[in-house]
Order: C-alpha cells, then structure tokens, then sequence
C-alpha cells in the first residue's frame, strides 16, 4: 500500500497489530490501550514502533514515551470530528515530537492543508486513486493567518 | 475601514478556487453529499427549502459603498434582485443556483468579501457594536480588535471541525449593544484600576434551544494576551466540548456541566503553557488601530443652523430624528439608521435598486461606509447634522425612513417556514400582521423602547428568547403554534424571557401582543419602559388579560 509521505508517494512499511494478535517482525504500531498497557516488553522489540490513537485519547498521557515512539497514527473516526487536529499540535507544539504523524481512517482529502499545518507529515488514503487528489490540497492556500507546525 | 493586503487577498482568492473545484466535484459525483455538505457550510452555502442559501460575511457589521454595490448587483444577477440582514450582521441570499455560487463568492472576493465559517461548527464571522468608533460611551473602538480576531479565526487549521458553531461578540462601550452575555465567548474592553485598557471575557452564553447567559471567567485580560487566551479556550473546547449530542454541543454546555470553576481551571493551565510564546505585540495593535482612523470630520458641522430649523418646522422630520438618529462622538454630526423595518416589506430585507442608492447616500454624505446592525438594520455612522434633511428626504422616498428603530415594529423576524428548512412555523407573516396591527406611529411611540424577537423554531435565529417580547414558532400535530415569553434582554441587565403560558394558535399571536402592550399602557407607571415593568410586576397582569380573551 501507498501512502504520502512529507508529500511525496511512497510505499507503506508499516504494520498495524490488532490488539488479539501476536507482535511481528518489523515496524509495527499498537493501540495506545496496548502501548499503556505492555510499555515495557514492547520496548524490547526489535524495530521502529508506533501508536494508533483516536479521538477519545489523549496525548499528554505518552508524553513521556515519545522518544521511543517513531509514529504517531491518528485514527479518524470521522471526519468531523476535530480532537485529532488540537491532538496532532499538542504532539509537535507542546511535546516537540519529532517522529511521523500519519492521519488515517476517515479523514477526507480536503482536511489535508490543515492537518499539515497542525503537523501531519504522512496521509494515508482510503482509496489509491485519492493520492493525487491529496498532494495537490496540500497546496490549497500560499498564505495563512496564523502560525504553523509545517 | 480594514483594507485587504495582498495576504488576505490571496487567501480569499485562493478559497474561491478550493470552493469552485470541491462544488465540480460534488456535481460530478465524485464528492460525497456529507463531505460536501461540511465543506459547502464552511462557505456559508445551506440548502433551503427552495434553493441553496448563501450567507455572506459582513465583518463586524462594516461594508463599504463598493461592496453594497456588489450585493445589489448579486442580488440582481444571480437572485431575485434582493437579500436578507441577519441577526449576526451577514448578508444572506436566498434563491442562488449552487453551480453558480463559485461565480458568486468570486464576485465578493474583487471587492475584498467571502462567505467563509458564515456557517458550519467551526468559528464565526466576528460581531460587534454597531456604534463602534462613534458612540459617545465608548472606551475604546473595538474594531481593530475583531479584525485581528477575524483574522485569526479564518481558515485556522486546528479550530475548524468543533463540536459545534462558535461565535464570538466584542463590545467596547459602557452600553452592551453587541449581545455579548449570549455569546459563546464575549469581550468587553474594560480598564483595570490603573486605567489600562484590557479585556473582560465572558464564556458560555448562548441563544437557541437551551439560552444561558454568559459568565464572566476572566475580570481583566491584558490586550497582548487576546488571541492565546482565545486559542485556549477554543483548544480546551475541542478538546472536551460534546460530540455525542448536537443539541448539547455548544461551548455552553460544557461550561455549565462541568461548572465554569473547572472549565476555567482548564483552560488556565492550558493558557499558561501558551501565552509567552503568543504575545500580540504593541506594533500589529497599533498598526490594526491606525486601519481605524477617524474619518477627516468638519469641524465646523456643528454651527449649522438648518437642522434645529428643519426639526422646528417638519414633524416627520423631527419624529425621524429623534427614533432613527444616534448620539455621535463628534459634535455637529449623528449616526442614522436605515430602517429595514417598513410596514410592507419582510424584516431586514433590502432590494438591489435599494442598495444601490444606500450605497449612493454612504458616498455622499457618510464617508462611503455602511454598517449592518444585529437587530437587522444598517446604519450611516458619520452624518453631519445639516445632511440629515437630505438624507431623510432620499430615504423617505426609498421607504427606509419609517421611524421605528427601537420601537415595536422593529421587529427581528428570522426567514421562517417560507424559506428555512428548519423551521416548524411562519415567522414573516406575523411580522406583517402585527406591524398591519400597529399602523398608528403615535401609539407604537407612545409604547417606546420595546424589542420583539420572533423566531420560526427553537433554533432560534432571531433570538426571541432576549426579546422584550419572545414569540417562537412551534409545530403542534402539523399546525402552527407560538409560544410567547416576556423580559428578555440582551443588552448589560441581560435575562432571558419568561414563558406567558401555552402557546397560542397562529390567528390569536397578533391579538395576544396588542393585548400584552395594553396591558403595559394602563399599568404603567411614569416614564417606566415595557421591560421595567415586566421587570416590576411579573408576568401575571399579562398573563391574566391573554388567556382571558382566548
């Protein structure tokens, strides 16, 4: 699967591992209930690792954890449903994470330019046929009024 | 007046092009009908029950001729050759063609206008007093404080998928004529023991279907502090605001049910960690102020004799003088209102040829601009006193001098049942039949200051809950009912208005609001307003005398 990536397309290398599944080789990301909950031995594993939080949680609550994290994956439950944008700034502006920050789930393509501006760095489409359309939205506006992460 | 740079250019610009393309793809069918539906409302386009409404930002209430001019020419090419003033100073229109509204908004954008956040949960177009910079009880012209917020509100990345619409109301006079208890934030400039000029910050009011009034969480904010403060409080409400329940969305209900002690705690400690890093600098709020400037005033306006004169030897003259004029700030001149409030013509409504020569009149003798009022009137700020007969003159013959302002037939009349979907009742048809009721101008004088706010549904568009006299439309089983409250207020001795009793049939509104200003006539005592005397005796001597006769 494809993905953009700092706004280029690139091929995904990560893997999701449910909550009932065994761990993988590899880079994976985890539910932040899982990340809360096994910190410690999933710290042991051998490659990159990342959470997948959604609207309900909250980020202040891993602050701490985010040098070992190299993704952040924020889950839209629905579009309209604005938490993942003040989440997304809380993690660049406030805990200075440095890592990737993907917006995946049901986010549309029209969200794209501000959601870079709150700092997402990484987009993943519902459909592979979106990926033109989100590359060109991320240059919707040349002007803004407030600051930005990007 | 606030000119465009090239920055806010461009941006609207560039939101025309974004809005053109996500409407192509919509009649494409390669958008979806929710997707586009956020997108479209965040552009101020609704779809009515004849056609798509587009609502149009007026920034704090202030146009300029050109942009009047571009509303009549709207309204002549691309409706029918009319609009609306809203109860939140936008200009809406009502029978656009959807394909049509990217031409629209990019015929707004030449003249330095848009449509963005009039509608959607996200941060709305910004109100104020419509006496900013001229009224005689200001502290400070508040104005250049909305421009900074207008700009920081638009198109802000992380504030615009709310739980809910967001409003905000700034006032900078003793006198709150911006209705800021019943805003979701409100700000008041106020001065601190030293004398300087800050913010009081108001949070949680709200009209609609559950009025609360606002309270106040910070007494004195620093003017630097403005916009962190703001982003700290709109951050907490995202954050926390309801997503389950849009009735109970709104920043209102977050405050009052997790009390407004816990709320501010929040949003403190988030304000804490925000604000040396978010310093509005001493520079860009004198540069925002000097965007402001006093018009170049005669000096000598006030040695004119002709208007004493005029008043002297013209009745209608004078009645118009002393119910649509204002105390101004500078000698020899006034502020007048254009009366949208005509007996015949629905309330707020203004015709393109009527624009047009508004537009005119702001030229000729008001420096060129125009303001929109919340109760849904315009206004001509800088009039010099020996202009007013003219002017009078030319507004009599465009039936925009019915000297009403303040009365009973200034009426605020949301669009109801023959144009809003939403709505669950008629509201222009009362309006029409109250002012058919109260056709002599003596008696409607002789009542005095009274608001009248009817809104078509709960929702509450015109704001009937702080009217003097609330009327709300109700559907009951198919038909049409009202339900009627009293002493309401959204000026500094805010309240929300008591229900009367059950609502009344659509054929008895009419009787039951002559029946209620009786009652206030032979109970009255000296001098005493309508409001004070609900305020004095309740509302049982009206109560009593409108089921009586039903």
């Amino acid at each position: 699967m494809q993905l953009i990536k700092d706004q280029k397309i690139i091929d995904n290398t990560w893997q999701y591992i449910a909550d009932t599944d065994e761990l993988k080789a590899g880079d994976i990301s985890v539910s932040y209930a899982r990340w809360q909950n096994d910190k410690q031995s999933l710290s042991a594993h051998d490659g990159k690792l990342g959470v997948r939080i959604s609207s309900e949680d909250n980020v202040e609550a891993i602050a701490d954890d985010l040098e070992r994290l190299q993704l952040i994956e924020l889950d839209f439950p629905d579009f309209a449903d604005g938490r993942l944008f003040s989440q997304a700034w809380l993690l660049r502006g406030r805990y200075d994470y440095q890592g990737e920050i993907r917006a995946i789930g049901q986010y549309i393509p029209d969200q794209v330019f501000y959601l870079a501006r709150v700092g997402v760095n990484a987009f993943c489409p519902e459909l592979p046929e979106e990926l033109p359309g989100i590359i060109n939205n991320l240059k919707d506006f040349s002007v803004k009024y407030q600051s930005s992460i990007n | 007046m606030y000119q465009y740079t090239n920055t806010d250019q461009t941006l609207v610009d560039e939101r025309v092009a974004q809005f053109r393309r996500q409407t192509e793809q919509y009649l494409k069918g390669e958008l979806s009908e929710d997707h586009y539906r956020a997108l479209r409302l965040r552009n101020g386009v609704y779809i009515q029950t004849h056609a798509p409404l587009l609502r149009v930002a007026g920034p704090y209430g202030l146009l300029n001729s050109k942009q009047v001019r571009m509303l009549a020419h709207i309204a002549r090419t691309y409706d029918k050759n009319y609009c609306h003033f809203t109860t939140r100073q936008n200009i809406q229109f009502n029978w656009p063609k959807l394909e049509q509204i990217p031409d629209i908004l990019a015929e707004l954008a030449s003249v330095q206008m848009h449509s963005i956040q009039t509608s959607g949960n996200c941060m709305r177009n910004t109100t104020s007093d419509h006496l900013a910079g001229v009224c005689v009880d200001e502290i400070e012209d508040p104005r250049p404080y909305c421009e900074i917020i207008r700009q920081w509100t638009t198109l802000h990345p992380e504030f615009d998928y709310l739980p809910r619409k967001f409003k905000i109301a700034v006032s900078g006079a003793l006198h709150d004529r911006a209705a800021t208890q019943f805003h979701d934030v409100g700000l008041h400039l106020v001065k601190n023991a030293e004398g300087v000029v800050g913010f009081k910050v108001i949070v949680g009011g709200g009209l609609g279907r559950t009025p609360i009034i606002g309270q106040v969480i910070k007494p004195y904010l620093e003017k630097k502090h403005l916009l962190s403060y703001l982003e700290a409080v709109l951050r907490i409400y995202n954050l926390y605001g309801r997503r389950d329940n849009k009735y109970k969305a709104r920043i209102k209900i977050l405050v009052k049910e997790s009390s407004l002690a816990k709320f501010s705690a929040l949003v403190e400690k988030e304000w804490l960690l925000l604000k040396d890093n978010n310093e509005l600098s001493a520079e860009r709020i004198e540069a925002m102020c000097a965007q402001f400037i006093m018009p170049a005033y005669d000096g000598r306006a006030a040695e004119d004799q002709s208007f004493a004169e005029h008043q002297s030897t013209n009745q209608a003259f004078a009645t118009w003088v002393k119910h649509n004029t204002a105390d101004h700030k500078v000698s020899g001149y006034r502020a007048a209102f254009v009366s949208l409030k005509a007996p015949d013509s629905p309330p707020g409504d203004m015709t393109d040829e009527q624009l047009d020569a508004v537009a005119d009149l702001a030229d000729a003798y008001s420096f060129g601009e125009i303001r929109a009022t919340h109760r849904q009137n315009l206004i001509l700020a800088d009039i010099k006193q020996a202009d007013l007969y003219p002017l009078w003159q030319k507004l009599l013959e465009l039936k925009l001098a019915t000297p009403n302002i303040g009365t009973a037939t200034d009426m605020i009349c949301c669009p109801g049942l023959d144009f809003c979907s939403l709505a669950n009742a008629g509201s222009i048809g009362i309006a029409k039949e109250i002012n058919e009721a109260l056709d002599d101008m003596d008696y409607i004088h002789d009542i005095g200051d009274l608001k009248i706010n009817m809104s078509g549904c709960m929702n509450g568009c015109a704001h009937q809950s702080v009217g003097h006299i609330g009327i709300l439309g109700v559907d009951k089983k198919g038909s049409e009912w009202y339900q009627l409250t009293l002493g309401g207020s959204s000026e500094n001795n805010a309240a929300i208005g008591e229900r009367l009793g059950p609502a009344v049939a659509k054929d008895q509104v009419t009787k039951a609001v002559v029946t209620i200003l009786d009652v206030y006539i032979k109970q009255r005592q000296e001098e005493e307003s309508f409001l004070d005397m609900v305020n004095r005796v309740g509302i049982t001597p009206f109560k009593e005398q409108v089921y009586a006769t039903h």
